[in-house]
């Protein structure tokens, strides 16, 4: 894999505060074009890791490179490609939405004409477009977040870092900016770091995720392999016909561990990875009628906070 | 860097000048200054605003004013405003960044000095006309402007090294209020302080400065400059981007 293909690399990267060790050797790799999730609880290190990142902290030790730049060598040419929403949204609060974005046009040296057009077309994008006159301390949270999103795009950066994005916008709107990111790395490229502490919205766009606790990586994968982790060896089957017989039978069964039956719900626990198809086929044998099967699967959340327990 | 400093300089003159209280409250205040400098005080000296040296000392305290508050809003005003990251982030250089701010109140004030000189100018001539154009002697007007920008630049490198600091404008307002009462008005109080021997010797001296006037403007700028290079490198060297992060 070229450089290229890779827009943050990091290794045995550190970072201590006294004797507080913020950010304690963390190694991984993004992918360009990519949504990469930075999880963890707070205090982690995540905002240290994007401050490191952006050059905006000096390393105690190890190395890092975005885009191809070293973070301590070449962090003008890192803040020059990217953008960053940090913990605060960081706006202009005296100055109308328009004067926001067109400062941070200015500050990309974006040309005039050019400015005013993805001014235009970033703010119909989000809905705020009418109300571009006003000052932004007039504004709701949500839409203040918003307007730090758009800020974060307005020089077509290639990597965009965001703290908590989503935090503040109500379901719909959180829901569509969760597109637009979708969209910029599958559509335009871009690499997008994001912290959240939403594991649900992480689970749902992520093409890989981390874990950071106390300044250590607990682990990088896709969410669908983190789950996997801890997916537990059950099987739930929804259906009638649950007869004693069947249920002895199912206990007798030298891989089942436990059964438990509430309502239509049949549990299934095993010892270990076990072919479901043949159970399945066994119940049906059985004269039960079979509605629905699901294999237990952890959702990311719970992996995550299985992870968190482990590492403890 | 240039447009790199405007971009800052614009942004500052919008956002803390021009949008504060609604930006009423900033026009209000400069209307009154450029009325009382500009207009009150030339009607009530009448020619003399032109050719008296008192004219140059009224007009020279106002960067005084004008930069304190631009200038301690630098970076304990993003700070408080959480904005300081956020421009962290960016392209612009930490030069660029701290000359912007710098600049920012200079300007401002130094070209309010300069209005009101101009407008001082104009008011003798209507109210009191000659005939011919009449206006401040050369050298008192260009030294004038000069002194304006110097001391303009020392106060706001002094304000913004206090604002790098001040985790709140409160408090960098507070800090360079101090620092200036102490920088105007201890040498007086020192003066005062020594024996009277040493006093009757200024006394005695005091006819040889005035014989020697411009040899002693000339060093007095000499200082300011020296002054105003010594605080601005203190700055710059106290301005960096890993410090103001965690501060």
């Amino acid at each position: 894999m070229t450089n290229e293909n890779i827009s943050i690399s990091t290794h045995d990267l550190r970072c201590q505060f006294g004797e507080v060790r913020a950010v304690d050797g963390i190694t991984f790799e993004v992918q360009t074009g990519t949504l990469f999730g930075f999880l963890g609880p707070n205090g982690a290190g995540k905002t240290t890791t994007i401050r490191l990142l952006l050059g905006l902290l000096e390393p105690d030790g190890g190395s890092a490179q975005v885009l191809g730049y070293d973070v301590r060598t070449q962090a003008d040419q890192i803040r020059l490609n990217c953008g960053a929403l940090l913990e605060q949204s960081g706006l202009y609060e005296r100055l109308s939405a328009e004067d926001n974005l067109d400062l941070f046009g200015r500050i990309w040296h974006i040309p005039t004409e050019q400015r005013a057009q993805r001014i235009k077309e970033l703010l119909e994008k989000m809905g705020l477009y009418e109300r571009r006159k006003e000052t932004v301390n007039t504004w709701s949270r949500g839409m203040k977040q918003k307007l730090a999103v758009v800020r974060t795009l307005m020089h077509n950066p290639r990597l965009v870092f965001l703290d908590e994005p989503t935090a503040g916008l109500d379901p719909v709107a959180a829901a569509s900016l969760r597109d637009d990111l979708v969209d910029l790395a599958r559509q335009h490229g871009v690499t997008v770091f994001l912290t959240t502490h939403n594991l649900a919205e992480a689970e749902k766009i992520c093409d890989r995720v981390a874990v950071i606790n106390k300044g250590k990586l607990l682990t990088v994968g896709s969410p669908d392999e983190l789950r996997l982790r801890k997916s537990t060896h059950s099987l739930t089957v929804v259906g009638r016909g649950f007869s004693p017989e069947v249920m002895a039978a199912l206990r007798a069964m030298p891989e089942v561990e436990a059964v438990e039956l509430q309502d239509r719900h049949l549990v299934v626990h095993f010892k270990q990875e076990t072919d479901s198809g043949n159970l399945v086929q066994f119940l049906a044998g059985k004269g039960v009628m079979i509605d629905e099967v699901r294999k237990g699967k952890a959702s990311l959340e719970e992996a995550f906070l299985a992870l968190l327990e482990e590492k403890e | 860097m240039i447009q790199d400093i405007l971009i800052l300089i614009r942004k500052e003159w919008k956002e803390v000048i021009f949008q504060r209280a609604g930006g009423r409250q900033s026009w209000v205040s400069i209307l009154i200054l450029l009325a009382l400098l500009g207009v009150y005080l030339p009607y009530m000296n009448g020619v003399d605003w032109l050719h008296n040296p008192t004219a140059l000392f009224a007009w020279a305290w106002v960067p005084l004013f004008m930069t304190i508050g631009l200038v301690v809003d630098a970076f304990a005003g993003e700070r408080e405003r959480h904005t300081l990251e956020t421009l962290l982030a960016t392209r612009l250089s930490d030069t660029s960044i701290l000359l912007g701010k710098i600049a920012a109140s200079v300007l401002y004030a130094w070209s309010i000095s300069v209005i009101c000189a101009l407008l001082g100018a104009i008011t003798i001539n209507v109210l009191f006309p000659s005939g011919t154009f009449q206006f401040y002697n050369a050298g008192m007007f260009f030294g004038g402007i000069a002194a304006v920008l110097l001391i303009a630049i020392l106060i706001s490198s002094i304000g913004v090294f206090v604002s790098l600091k001040a985790p709140t404008v409160r408090q960098a307002h507070q800090k360079l209020s101090f620092s200036i009462m102490v920088v105007w008005f201890v040498p007086f109080i020192l003066l005062q302080a020594f024996p009277d021997k040493v006093q009757d010797f200024f006394v005695s001296i005091a006819p040889l400065l005035e014989n020697n006037l411009p040899l002693i403007i000339g060093g007095l700028f000499l200082l300011l400059v020296v002054a105003d290079a010594a605080v601005l490198l203190l700055a710059k060297k106290r301005f960096q981007r890993t410090r103001l992060i965690l501060e």
